[in-house]
């Protein structure tokens, strides 16, 4: 019954999707669309890999779903960020931030600056 | 706490699996056609725009598989696994299931009885509406002398009434009989005298017709009676025309106005009928407290500010109302009102009593709690192949863990589900026990409150004698041995200690509950040594004989009459003796006064102190077994004549003249136009408070008297005859009393039936129930004690049997062998008697209230429960230490 993750992989996925329902209610597909869409084509997520952690933000309060119709007349599961998932939201952000920050730094030592006098 | 609501969450998607699942489907399906439709404006054809969105989707299979399981239910099918392998895992040790689930049961079934009692009389609110607002009105006073708080006095009553500015609705009550004539044959019943405000104050309704008003209570006002459901049932076969109707009781009609519910009950009162208390203001006079007072608090009052506000009114009272002919009114001058709340006053003599059970009970609880947790611990200990294996086989350690709680939760409900079928059937037994002494008795039951407690106790049960060994034995090391488990040769030191602990535990609880019972065998052995005034009770038969005014007006010929019952009575064959008396002893039947000395002039008397008198037949002392200390019993010459002459109690006696002897022919009175009364006997003390509280003085009256109190009469209608035979008890007996009094009075019933002995009995009711409940607990305690020693040294035994083997191989003999094991169970016990006894000086305080004769440090006790306690502990100690002796050194080294 042990799920192999990736936690840095999960994590991640959480973000994104939270970050693309930041804006308005959106279905999976559209979803996977915003992310690719965002980072210029960059990120190309697993379309299906989107769907478990969609469950999962689900289950833990983040998001919530509901059947809507969409422009052209087809019935979709549209997902929105809870209150909850708005501040998880911000605390992912912000841990983010402070990592990729830090290791910025650590990528932008240079030889010189690294060796001590 | 989002770990509860995501759990939550995941149960709840139990019930709608199908509706994600199809979602699900869907939501892919939608997800595909999307991206073959972008492909398709991409310029793709249709089929690879489809294949295309496939790849990239990845294996929808896969992450369709991935996504139910984050909405399976694992935890759930995961703890019913557990559940299952639990049961399972019980049932392959039945001996280990049965002794400890039966151990959990005593513990768990006491405690819930228990507190069913305690909740029943102690804190569930009364049967009324908003019954926190319900408080009694008595009052104490210095010339009581220390004896129990009084009631009101109706004019008090009025004036409270009139002048109160903290209730909403005030009232009195007073328990009476009386005789119903109506229809067959005469019968006495249980009335209740009651003011409209007391009902009023209680809130309660009729079930048919109306409650007392204001109007009933007049003097002049037609007679009226409510009828209580059961009397109806019984009497007038739930008949509702019985409204509006006329009954006779005491010789008068009566119009029945009402009819309660069967769900009312009057406090702890079980009257048949009630009548109103008629009030005529213009004949009341301060004295007679006879009535027990009631209220409402008005919104917001407190139970302070409502005393304040009666030691108000007391001094307005004083000088609204005239004092009985020759009583001076200042003997109502240091009265001080007591208001309590009414739950509290109805618990009063046995809160206490009650508590101390409770934590007596709470104790055995946590000594079974250890004796199960020391089962577990030598259990897991047998099962560490098995948890080796397991770890082996991939189990993780939070995962064994978990299966063991919930092994231990299992056992926990099983002791629990027995436990409350033994707590049904000890509430029986308890409820029996405590007929007489405990109030609320039918308020007391096994409520959702009781199974909350009792659910809650099963599963702080299993955490306490299941974390322990889950804690001590650290599942660390189930990892390390796949060693045959017996080759871990010698038990560790950390295991030893554990069930050490919980021996020391056991045993000092056990010493806190022998020192806390025998106190109470002292306190009751010190009960019965005190004289009660009487002698034999138990042969003594009593039954009351009333005759109403109705039937007979005139005193002297009531007096005649009963004298004339009097000789009936005594020719039945072996019947030594019989007398009676207006209110027989220790049975709270007395009325109160003061008296005046004829030696000591009026102004120099300060308010005389209040004396109980009772009123008594010539012979009542011989019967009885009161010895007359000096002077003379009265004779029936002193009675038909009216002879100013009384007998006095031996302390009164002592109080006022120093001497019994000085006491004859000093004359007294009860007011002071009356003549003067010459004592002519004094007799010994009767305990009428109870033995447990100090003999009060008694002014003995005889039976009947040309003038009292400034009335032209005194004649009690109401005597109880008092019989001595050693067949008293007896049904025989009994019928040849109904003849004999019928006899004399054609349709007289007689009541109240029982014997001396009965009241005596019922004086020492609390006392019994707590040394009775005390001494189960305590057994209980001792029992549960001696097992925990005896299994802890036999375990050490089969523990150790290849140190002995080794030992005895070397040349050490079997006395010595023994003796080391008898030795480590007498240190156990030592050292668990020592803190009892700490446990014991600290807790046995608390009951100090219930004991008699005996202080809470009575050293007799002490040395006895400890000298006792740590031969029982030697003798549980070497019955399984001679085993260790046998152990064979040849088999057992040759067996490893």
């Amino acid at each position: 019954m042990t799920k192999e993750r990736s936690d840095l992989l999960q994590g991640t996925v959480t973000m994104l999707v939270l970050k693309a329902l930041q804006v308005e209610p959106m279905h999976g597909w559209g979803i996977t669309e915003r992310i690719e869409h965002w980072s210029e084509e960059v990120l190309q997520l697993g379309q299906g890999t989107l769907y478990p952690a969609l469950y999962r933000l689900e289950r833990q309060d983040l998001i919530q779903s509901e059947w809507r119709v969409t422009e052209n007349s087809r019935r979709a599961k549209y997902y929105s960020l809870t209150t909850q998932g708005r501040q998880q939201l911000e605390k992912e952000l912000a841990q983010w931030r402070r990592a990729s920050r830090a290791v910025n730094q650590v990528l932008d030592v240079t030889l010189a600056s690294a060796r001590p006098a | 706490m989002s770990w509860i609501r995501e759990s939550w969450n995941r149960i709840r998607s139990v019930t709608r699996v199908d509706a994600l699942e199809r979602g699900l489907d869907d939501e892919i399906r939608f997800h595909i056609e999307q991206q073959t439709q972008k492909n398709l404006r991409a310029g793709m054809t249709p089929d690879d725009a489809r294949r295309q969105a496939y790849v990239k989707f990845g294996g929808v299979e896969r992450f369709k598989e991935n996504t139910r399981d984050e909405f399976r239910p694992v935890l759930l099918q995961d703890s019913l696994l557990d559940l299952r392998y639990g049961i399972r895992a019980l049932r392959r040790a039945p001996l280990f299931t049965v002794i400890a689930a039966v151990t959990l049961a005593l513990g768990i079934g006491a405690t819930t009885a228990v507190f069913a009692v305690v909740y029943g009389v102690l804190i569930k609110p009364l049967p009324y509406h908003d019954s926190d607002a319900l408080v009694s009105l008595k009052h104490s006073a210095k010339s009581l002398g220390g004896g129990p708080p009084v009631g009101l006095s109706l004019s008090l009553f009025v004036s409270y009434a009139r002048e109160n500015r903290s209730f909403e609705h005030v009232g009195v009550w007073s328990r009476g009989t009386d005789i119903v004539t109506d229809g067959i044959a005469a019968e006495e019943v249980a009335t209740l005298n009651v003011s409209a405000g007391a009902l009023r104050a209680l809130g309660i309704q009729p079930a048919m017709g109306r409650t007392f008003l204001d109007a009933d209570g007049a003097s002049n006002a037609t007679e009226t009676v409510i009828l209580m459901d059961g009397y109806w049932a019984r009497r007038f076969g739930r008949d509702r025309s019985i409204i509006g109707r006329d009954i006779s009781i005491g010789a008068r009609p009566r119009v029945v106005v009402g009819i309660m519910p069967p769900s009312f009950r009057f406090l702890d009162e079980t009257p048949e009928v009630l009548v109103p208390v008629r009030i005529d203001p213009a004949t009341l006079t301060l004295g007679g407290f006879n009535f027990e007072g009631i209220a409402r608090l008005a919104g917001g009052v407190t139970m302070q500010r409502a005393s304040t506000d009666l030691a108000r009114i007391l001094p307005i009272w004083i000088q609204s109302w005239p004092s009985y002919p020759g009583v001076d009114r200042n003997e109502f001058g240091d009265m001080t009102p007591l208001v309590k709340s009414l739950k509290q006053d109805l618990a009063s003599n046995v809160g206490n009593m009650l508590w101390v059970l409770m934590g007596t009970i709470a104790m055995v609880l946590v000594i079974a709690c250890a004796n199960v947790a020391n089962l577990v611990l030598v259990r897991a200990q047998d099962r560490q192949h098995e948890l080796a294996i397991r770890t082996a086989l991939g189990a993780g350690r939070g995962r064994l863990a978990r299966q063991l709680l919930v092994e231990n939760l299992v056992l926990g409900m099983l002791g629990g589900a027995l436990g409350l079928l033994l707590a049904a059937a000890g509430l029986r037994v308890l409820s029996s026990i405590g007929e007489g002494s405990l109030p609320r008795l039918q308020e007391i039951a096994i409520s959702p409150i009781v199974l909350e407690l009792t659910l809650a106790l099963s599963l702080c049960a299993a955490l306490l004698f299941g974390g322990i060994p889950i804690a001590k034995l650290g599942l660390k090391h189930f990892d390390m041995t796949l060693r045959p488990a017996a080759r871990g040769a010698t038990s560790s030191r950390e295991r030893n200690r554990a069930r050490n602990f919980l021996v020391v535990v056991q045993v000092a609880l056990a010493v806190v509950l022998l020192v806390g019972s025998g106190l109470m065998v002292r306190t009751f052995v010190a009960l019965r040594a005190v004289p009660p005034g009487f002698t034999d009770p138990a042969h003594v038969q009593l039954a009351r004989v009333n005759i109403p005014e109705a039937q007979i007006a005139d005193a002297a010929r009531v007096s005649q009459l009963q004298h004339d019952m009097l000789d009936r009575l005594a020719t039945i064959p072996e019947v030594t003796s019989v007398s009676f008396t207006g209110n027989v002893p220790m049975a709270n039947e007395r009325s109160r006064a003061g008296i005046y000395r004829e030696d000591v002039p009026l102004n120099n008397q300060s308010e005389p102190p209040l004396r109980w008198f009772r009123f008594v037949a010539p012979g009542f002392f011989h019967t009885i077994g009161t010895r007359v200390v000096a002077g003379r019993d009265f004779t029936w010459v002193d009675v038909d004549n009216s002879r100013p002459v009384v007998v006095i109690s031996q302390n009164l006696a002592r109080e006022l003249w120093r001497e019994p002897t000085a006491a004859l022919g000093r004359r007294i009175r009860e007011g002071t136009e009356s003549p003067w009364r010459e004592i002519v006997g004094v007799v010994a003390d009767v305990y009428d408070d109870g033995v447990h509280r100090p003999a009060p003085a008694i002014v003995y009256w005889p039976s009947f008297m040309q003038t009292f109190v400034g009335q032209p009469f005194n004649i009690k209608r109401s005597v109880t005859f008092a019989l001595r035979t050693s067949r008293a008890g007896s049904e025989g007996l009994l019928t040849q009393v109904r003849d004999a009094i019928s006899s004399a009075q054609a349709g007289t019933p007689i009541t109240r039936v029982r014997t001396l002995g009965d009241v005596y009995a019922h004086s020492m009711a609390a006392t019994s129930f707590a040394l009775v409940m005390l001494v189960i607990a305590a057994a209980m305690a001792l029992i549960l004690g001696i097992v925990g020693i005896y299994g802890a040294i036999a375990y050490a035994v089969t523990q150790r049997r290849r140190e002995i083997g080794i030992r005895a191989a070397l040349g050490a003999s079997r006395h010595e062998l023994q003796a080391m094991f008898v030795r480590h169970g007498v240190i156990l016990a030592l050292i668990g008697i020592a803190c009892g006894l700490a446990g014991a000086l600290a807790l046995t305080r608390l009951m100090a209230s219930l004991l008699f004769g005996t202080s809470p440090l009575d050293l007799t006790v002490y040395v006895l429960v400890s000298v006792g306690l740590a031969s029982v502990a030697a003798l549980a100690a070497y019955v399984p230490a001679r085993r260790a002796a046998l152990v064979d050194p040849v088999l057992t080294l040759r067996g490893d």
